[in-house]
């Protein structure tokens, strides 16, 4: 595949629990080699998005297209092969609490590859923390041991422990302060361009939308109601959208990058 | 894709590795197994390679590092690939250090009296909190949650009616068909009804109610508190000006010691019922004369041995539970090891109580 062409595909998705619908024919599309950044409001559905496209929640109707694979019905065997290829960062980080941080990036080398013995397993386990900027003393701790910026760095560490072609961050900068979050944004849009990686990326953080997206995907009416760069979505004249950018906020954060982003 | 790999030995050159196809982490094993065959001085040649990931690139890597290789024919790509590899060679470790075998025993002994030591002086100093606390709640009633209270006696007491009966009934079969074919041997199977009447009165019923209400609410006051702790739910009380201890901890005592011996009396007239049925269908003694008998056998001071004890195995079990849980800190885990200590705790200290009380009761004539 090239860069530009559809590396997720999502058709007509509908999402319910009970009554309460989610999503309602939503269509989005993710090309290769860019940040998309998702942003909407509280509730309309992120995080279901995301819980979709890579398989944990089984939609109630639509298509679903990654990597080139249908993903919808398949079960976890099937999957395999497409889950090495991508890399999800949760919320949380989600590290496996009873194993230190060097261990966690290890599991996924161990559960695809389990010819690769140590040393040469610590070694790629050593080279993995240190891209994602952890200082070498953080390979032996626990995850309880950990900041929330750390834990953040050590589940981007072990979500690219398989060189994934797609990465799925799920609000990266939530709970860091600003310093630690630009560093964060800085680490990711240099992973992608140093790993050629195509991002997929929640976020509420309007100076991350502003510095690192290629493109942005807004979610609200159960749809994605516009897509492109913020520029063009500002050119839609949806009220959310207008008062997402253009309030005090994303104004503030909008000037900010108008000298850098021009 | 074809991955094939050449390797020549030429005395003069020393040896060449070269890889066509890729060079990646899915072949990562046998490609690190083939570089150390060959002899040094090693060339990688790399003119070849269709694709190569951060794995492949770091293999390389390691091998010009440790053996000083020879990398020919990298493109842009790989040559940048390659150079962003040794920015990050920091090594790290795996697993935190251990030490020396005889001295981590060592400090394992250690760390286990101090922690006895401190659990011990700990549960004290929240025996003493409670008691605080007891004397806040009475000096100023209005500080009593009702509510509460009444909401932790159907917890604790109404919704453990079933398994504790069903459990005591059960037991009180066992005994009675144990008993029964040990006293056969000496003809003296109607001596049955004494052996029921006395274990199931004095001892078994309070403990296997107190073991009970440990498995069953000593653990769930221990998650309870424990959970809350972690989501800051205590610290919030705290600063709002509600007292932990006397929210939390006290509604959960008077539970556990109001409803311990009638939890324990209900168990005691189910077991006796076990037992009585068990008589009745396998000795053929009937109800009525198993009830008079029972009379005649039970001393009503074994009823108080029952009833006196179980208030206080409720007190144990609600005190070490809530400290339990009062002591998590840190992560999801910890509310798991703490729960699981607290009813270990309880059953233990219950036992312990338990001998005491039946050395104590037996010297003041109460047999």
């Amino acid at each position: 595949m090239r860069q530009g062409d559809p590396i997720i595909a999502v058709r007509g998705l509908r999402n319910a629990f009970g009554e309460q619908v989610i999503h309602d024919d939503l269509d989005l599309t993710v090309c290769r080699g860019e940040i998309l950044g998702v942003v909407g409001g509280s509730g309309t559905g992120k995080s279901v998005l995301l819980r979709s496209i890579i398989g944990l929640q089984t939609p109630q109707a639509g298509e679903i297209e990654v990597l080139g694979e249908n993903m919808v019905g398949r079960s976890d065997d099937e999957a395999k092969n497409i889950r090495r290829r991508w890399g999800i960062l949760f919320q949380n980080g989600a590290l496996f609490s009873t194993l230190t941080v060097a261990e966690n990036v290890e599991v996924p080398i161990r559960e695809y590859f389990p010819f690769i013995q140590p040393p040469l397993l610590d070694e790629i386990a050593s080279y993995k923390i240190a891209m994602a900027l952890l200082p070498p003393d953080a390979g032996p701790k626990y995850p309880a041991e950990l900041s929330g910026g750390m834990v953040k760095r050590a589940g981007i560490a072990r979500a690219l422990a398989l060189d994934p072609e797609l990465l799925f961050l799920d609000e990266p900068t939530s709970g860091l302060d600003p310093i630690a979050a630009a560093g964060f944004d800085e680490l990711i849009r240099s992973l992608q361009k140093r790993l050629g990686l195509t991002v997929f990326l929640i976020t509420h953080d309007l100076d991350t939308l502003h510095s690192i997206c290629d493109r942005v995907a807004v979610l609200a009416d159960k749809k994605v109601i516009g897509i492109g760069t913020i520029p063009e979505l500002l050119a839609l004249d949806h009220p959310w959208i207008q008062e997402y950018f253009n309030g005090p906020r994303g104004r503030a954060a909008a000037e900010s990058y108008e000298g850098a982003g021009a | 894709m074809a991955e094939v790999t050449d390797q020549e030995t030429d005395q003069r050159h020393g040896s060449v590795y070269r890889v066509a196809g890729a060079i990646t982490i899915s072949r990562a094993a046998t490609t690190q197994r083939e570089i150390d065959a060959l002899p040094d001085p090693l060339t990688i040649d790399l003119s070849e390679i269709e694709r190569m990931d951060t794995v492949g690139a770091w293999l390389i890597y390691r091998t010009v590092r440790d053996r000083g290789a020879k990398v020919i024919g990298a493109s842009r790509d790989e040559v940048s690939l390659l150079k962003q590899v040794g920015e990050f060679d920091k090594p790290t470790r795996v697993v935190p250090d251990e030490p020396h075998n005889f001295l981590a025993g060592l400090r394992e002994l250690g760390e286990w009296v101090t922690e006895a030591g401190v659990t011990l002086v700990g549960l004290l100093g929240f025996f003493g909190a409670t008691l605080i606390g007891f004397a806040n709640v009475i000096r100023r009633p209005r500080r009593f949650r009702v509510n509460a209270v009444v909401q932790r006696f159907d917890v604790v007491g109404v919704r453990a009616l079933g398994i504790i009966g069903l459990m005591s009934f059960l037991i009180g079969i066992v005994i009675a068909q144990q008993g029964s074919v040990q006293l056969r041997q000496f003809g003296a199977e109607v001596y049955t009804i004494n052996l029921i009447g006395r274990i199931t009165v004095r001892e078994l019923g309070t403990l296997m109610t107190a073991i009970m209400v440990a498995g069953r609410s000593g653990s769930a006051f221990a998650a309870q508190l424990g959970t809350m702790k972690i989501t800051e739910e205590i610290d919030a009380m705290r600063t709002i000006g509600v007292s932990p201890v006397e929210a939390l901890v006290i509604p959960r005592v008077i539970a556990a010691v109001v409803m311990m011996p009638l939890l324990a009396f209900w168990s005691m007239l189910l077991a006796l019922t076990g037992g009585g049925i068990f008589v009745w269908l396998s000795l053929d003694i009937p109800l009525l004369t198993y009830i008079q008998r029972l009379q005649e056998v039970i001393p009503i001071t074994d009823m108080w041995v029952g009833i006196i004890k179980a208030p206080v195995f409720g007190f144990i079990i609600a005190l070490a539970g809530c400290f339990q849980g009062m002591l998590v800190q840190g992560n999801s885990e910890e509310v798991g090891t703490r729960t699981t200590m607290a009813v270990v705790q309880s059953i233990f200290l219950v036992i312990v109580l338990d001998s005491v009380f039946a050395v104590f009761f037996s010297n003041i004539g109460w047999i």
